[in-house]
């Protein structure tokens, strides 16, 4: 990114303008003289231009991920992005627009959220969208205060325990202070049992939030969880992976109200965990209760198409502490990369990436099991996501595969999700349509080598009479 | 109704009992303040209000306010066709524009309001 600095002599010129001799000179006349510094700043010398970049691609040499293969899992995925998407997000009209709050000067911004909405509606075949929200975690959140405004209930909302743990803690830090229960169903055999659901909601249940897949990759039984919430009055919320309804049912077909997802498969990179992308929407009647921007399509005074902030006296700026939320921003950039990504690749092509994917996972799946004394921890049908159970550690199997140059993961340690009998022997593997075949054999190979070393070593040390073993270091 | 007839509070809401059923709307003074009108959120029938508390919301192309009941009671009854129309309240605030019956629990806390005269002060006050 360029800077621009001011010169000597542009600096110089500025002072004698305003009739002073130097810089420090307006701050000695302004601070109080026991505040100021008085010394020169800690900083080593200014380097060459050349010996900075030297410097800058060590410290990104240190962070290669280069040759790596991704299998990891938890809600960011290793998926491809055209170069389009950067192509366009680039430019400078959209990578420095700032928020559209003056419409006459921001057609093209609007245009494009516009088109996001519209986008996000065809995906998840509900009938309004909003401009985009932080990320899934509160997304999710999002929905259940939503769901609190419209139902007008406060007594309790209802969650999966198979959802993300850190939605989970977003969820559990909102609701911290607040009257309402979180009430939790825990899983049995890696999914919710819907008569399990019915035991939680009552006539005080303002919703219930399911996740699909959920957290270990499993596919719940959403219909029939949102049924009971239906016949209790309860709204329905479905946190969906982004890509999946290019397989799987979109999240109108399950019986969703509101539908939130992590937009990050949708063109985003990793980049280590963020920023990532909030999905969300709804049903037509819940529009006047939704957080966050909506861009609306009309007609100028000439007739002609034109688009504009719309329902702004709900957001925080106008509505203040009655507002539908605190957010009152979207995440502009990001939400154009998923339309750039969608548009590109259209109905078909997300069916592509969603069912490459889904193939992958089950031929890795597949080979996976063939490794002695490694299996799926939960038997049940799955999408692009699973969990896996080794007689290692976890922790001691992505170590080792790890330095192979494949990540896999997270453990379900390593996320907190530990309410779980042999959870320390569990990690996910998710795939995506970038993995080829010989990719899938290495992770095989990777992961029977250390699961044969950590049995090894398991046996030479000294045997115990607890459950757990301690896997070699 | 004949605004010369009726109650209003502080908040600009005007009301006219009838025996103990007691019809609620916003003056004329509040729906020009709001400008285009474009939506009216409704309380359901059943709601028990205490005065001074929101039971409902204006909303208009510059703000989203709160509707305060002028006196405590249950709502009876709400004027559905705001939702398709809400134009009929700002062509019609003290009419067809009306916006919720509520059957009053305590007839004297009317006595704390204004009458016509009283309110048209009170708004002119505002304005300085």
């Amino acid at each position: 990114m360029p800077y621009l600095y001011n010169t000597q002599q542009q600096t110089s010129r500025m002072l004698s303008t305003i009739g002073v001799s130097s810089v420090e000179e307006i701050l000695q006349n302004e601070i109080p003289e026991e505040l100021l510094l008085s010394r020169p700043l800690d900083l080593p010398p200014a380097v060459t231009e050349p010996a900075l970049q030297r410097e800058m691609e060590g410290l990104a040499g240190a962070a290669a991920t280069g040759q790596r293969l991704c299998f990891l899992g938890g809600g960011v995925y290793d998926h491809f992005i055209p170069a389009v998407v950067d192509e366009i997000t680039s430019r400078g009209e959209f990578y420095t627009a700032y928020t559209p709050y003056q419409a006459e000067a921001s057609q093209g911004t609007l245009q494009a959220f516009y088109e996001f909405q519209s986008l996000i509606c065809r995906l998840t075949g509900m009938e309004v969208a909003n401009a985009s929200l932080y990320e899934g975690g509160t997304a999710v959140s999002e929905a259940v205060f939503m769901a609190m405004r419209i139902t007008r209930r406060h007594g309790n909302v209802v969650v999966c325990g198979s959802m993300h743990p850190e939605y989970r803690q977003v969820v559990d830090a909102y609701f911290e202070h607040l009257q309402t229960e979180v009430r939790v169903i825990n899983p049995v055999d890696g999914v919710i049992p819907p008569g399990k659901a019915a035991q939680l909601i009552d006539e005080q249940t303002c919703c219930v939030v399911v996740q699909q897949p959920n957290f270990f990759g499993c596919l719940e039984d959403a219909k029939a969880v949102f049924e009971v919430a239906r016949t209790a009055g309860a709204l329905s919320v479905l946190s969906f992976d982004a890509i999946s309804p290019g397989l799987i049912p979109r999240p109108v077909d399950y019986g969703a109200d509101i539908a939130v997802a992590e937009g990050q498969p949708l063109g985003i990179p990793m980049q280590f965990g963020g920023p990532l992308l909030g999905l969300m929407a709804c049903r037509g009647e819940y529009m006047r209760k939704m957080p966050g921007r909506l861009i609306g399509r009309t007609k100028d005074q000439n007739g002609k198409d034109c688009y504009a902030l719309n329902l702004q006296a709900r957001e925080q700026h106008i509505r203040r502490e009655k507002a539908t939320s605190n957010i009152c921003t979207n995440q502009g950039l990001l939400a154009l990369r998923a339309t750039v990504y969608l548009s590109l690749l259209g109905p078909q092509g997300l069916r592509d990436v969603a069912e490459t994917s889904c193939r992958n996972a089950h031929y890795a799946a597949e080979q996976l099991c063939g490794i002695d004394g490694v299996e799926l921890a939960f038997d049940q049908p799955f999408f692009r996501e699973f969990t896996l159970q080794t007689p290692v550690p976890a922790e001691t199997v992505l170590a080792r595969v790890r330095q192979c140059g494949i990540d896999v993961g997270p453990s379900l340690a390593h996320v907190g999700a530990t309410n779980l009998p042999n959870a320390e022997y569990c990690f996910l593997v998710a795939l995506t349509e970038q993995r080829l075949k010989a990719d899938i054999d290495a992770l095989v190979e990777a992961i029977r080598n250390a699961v044969a070393a950590g049995s090894r070593d398991s046996a030479q040390s000294v045997p115990t009479l607890t459950a757990t073993s301690q896997g070699g270091t | 109704m004949d605004p010369a007839t009726l109650k209003f509070a502080k908040s600009h809401e005007w009301i006219s009992l009838d025996g103990d059923i007691a019809t609620v709307g916003i003056s004329e003074f509040a729906v020009r303040s709001l400008t285009d009108i474009v939506h009216v959120e409704l309380p359901e029938v059943g709601l028990t209000v205490n005065a001074g508390a929101s039971f409902g919301e204006v909303e208009s192309v510059k703000a989203v306010s709160d509707l305060y009941a002028p006196v405590s009671g249950e709502i009876t009854d709400v004027n559905n066709e705001l939702q398709d129309d809400p134009d009929k309240l700002s062509s019609d605030p003290y009419g067809a524009g009306w916006i919720a019956k509520l059957r009053v629990s305590d007839a004297s806390e009317l006595d704390g309001l204004m009458d016509l005269a009283a309110y048209e002060a009170h708004c002119a006050a505002e304005n300085d």
